[in-house]
């Protein structure tokens, strides 16, 4: 087996008081083909993060099944998740932040190449309340990177920035991705976003989210940063 | 900054000369030996810790002080923890919690060495008991308000259960483990001497008792001032600067 499935039936949040159970994902399959770069697109509110909760093992709670491929060696997939707020240890430096998630017997070289790769070196002792939002962002990359993924796991990561520092971390995360690559399933509501970095576009239906349309991303790699290809491309596809 | 730190230091010291003048105006008023002056009380001070009797009692309190007060963390910690993250053990522990809270702490003592007997170890789990639900009731709101964010990502990253108390919860938990040893230390060892006056053969509380016998006013403020002097010191040297290296990462 070579990629990974995501069947999922239905998945339901029960009520609580006042409130009406939700139906957050319903009927929603696709397929990840291994080292392949997927952006799931959709509103606000249609699920997405919830899907990544279940890819991720965090959420059990629903019907429905999702397929990894598992090695001999390790039957557990190693996942880099990339949430949408940087989820750093407050108490711990940005350099022991990333060194945390190396499993065991992994080389700890991996944590300073990281560190250099997104411009963390010298900030390596500082701890996270001391650092931009940019910079949080960046040692939360380094972080998913540092465990050497099989899938990385990505839910709107450069939302709440500026325009420029997002676009400084998006071609960030090509640059890294292409050093290290590996299979990403990344959540946005951007489509500029998600043309500029997707090999293929997974756009989901509003509430309960399910597949709506697919398509892969024409545009070669090396234009990927043309903000005038990437704005023609959009208005011929959506 | 500094000069607002030399003016809090002026501050402090003229508050303390103040309450010895008043302490030596009482005693002079009084001219009883039921209210020593406070240069007869530290005669008495110096002359006891030079025949080594003072800093022996006021060692074996602090030793027993110090055994209830890691029985209490380490106990009323693992519960409060438990309670704080499994809502049906909260619910059904709670109205046993409320009680145990309420117990006078004379009530414990006495039911310990009724039970238990006058032992070593029974003094020390009486003293522990008091504390204990304290300790719980502090840990129980830390750990209700951890970081579902955090656990999370200890989860998705395999921190396992070792990995993750260390580095996540307890880190967290921190403010609430110092708060719960301050308020500790200073109900426990008030508790301590109660424990000795009831039941031990030495120690700080047996010491009071033994003067109280004898109308022995001024041995009895000088060993509790002695002994609030090292309960002082522990709390300066100690916690306080454990409570400032907590909160080192913070903005």
């Amino acid at each position: 087996m070579s990629e990974i499935v995501v069947d999922i039936e239905v998945k339901r949040f029960p009520a609580m008081a006042s409130m009406q159970h939700v139906t957050a994902l319903k009927g929603l399959r696709f397929s990840v083909a291994l080292g392949e770069f997927v952006c799931v697109l959709g509103p606000s509110g249609c699920g997405k993060t919830t899907l990544l909760n279940i890819v991720a093992g965090l959420d059990r709670d629903y019907k429905g099944q999702v397929i990894m491929p598992g090695s001999s060696t390790a039957p557990d997939p190693v996942l880099g998740y990339v949430f949408q707020s940087p989820r750093l240890l407050p108490w711990r430096t940005v350099e022991e932040n990333i060194h945390l998630v190396l499993r065991s017997g992994q080389d700890a070289g991996i944590v300073d190449e990281l560190l250099s790769i997104t411009g963390l070196s010298e900030f390596r002792n500082m701890y996270p309340e001391r650092l931009s939002a940019g910079m949080s962002r960046r040692a939360a990359l380094a972080r998913a990177f540092a465990v050497q993924p099989d899938l990385l796991l990505m839910d709107e990561p450069f939302v709440s920035l500026d325009e420029s520092t997002a676009q400084r971390l998006r071609k960030l995360l090509l640059e890294i991705w292409s050093r290290r690559p590996t299979t990403v399933l990344f959540v946005t509501h951007d489509t500029r976003e998600a043309i500029m970095l997707a090999d293929r576009i997974i756009r989901l239906t509003p509430s309960p989210g399910s597949v709506s349309t697919m398509f892969d991303v024409g545009i070669p790699r090396q234009q990927r940063s043309d903000a005038e290809l990437i704005e023609a491309w959009r208005n011929q596809h959506f | 900054m500094e000069s607002s730190g030399l003016r809090i230091i002026g501050i402090r010291l003229l508050s303390f000369v103040a309450l010895v003048a008043v302490w030596q105006l009482a005693a002079t008023l009084a001219a009883s030996h039921l209210l020593p002056s406070p240069a007869a009380v530290i005669a008495i001070m110096s002359t006891e810790i030079a025949r080594g009797e003072l800093p022996f009692h006021v060692g074996i309190t602090l030793a027993r002080a110090g055994a209830s007060f890691v029985v209490a963390m380490v106990i009323g910690g693992a519960i409060g923890i438990a309670l704080g993250r499994v809502a049906a053990l909260n619910q059904f522990f709670d109205g046993w919690l409320v009680l145990f809270l309420n117990i006078p702490a004379l009530v414990t003592i006495v039911l310990c060495y009724v039970w238990f007997g006058l032992g070593e170890s029974v003094a020390i789990a009486a003293v522990a008991i008091n504390k204990i639900p304290n300790v719980v009731v502090t840990l129980r709101e830390g750990s209700r308000a951890l970081s579902r964010d955090n656990l999370e990502m200890a989860a998705v990253y395999r921190f396992g259960r070792w990995k993750t108390l260390r580095h996540v919860v307890l880190p967290e938990l921190f403010p609430f483990i110092i708060a719960a040893a301050r308020s500790g230390l200073a109900l426990i060892w008030k508790i301590v001497l109660v424990v000795e006056l009831l039941g031990r053969s030495n120690g700080v509380g047996f010491q009071i008792y033994l003067f109280f016998s004898l109308f022995d006013v001024a041995s009895i403020l000088a060993y509790t001032i002695a002994f609030v002097a090292v309960i002082q010191l522990i709390e300066f040297t100690i916690l306080l600067p454990l409570d400032r290296r907590a909160a080192r990462w913070r903005r």
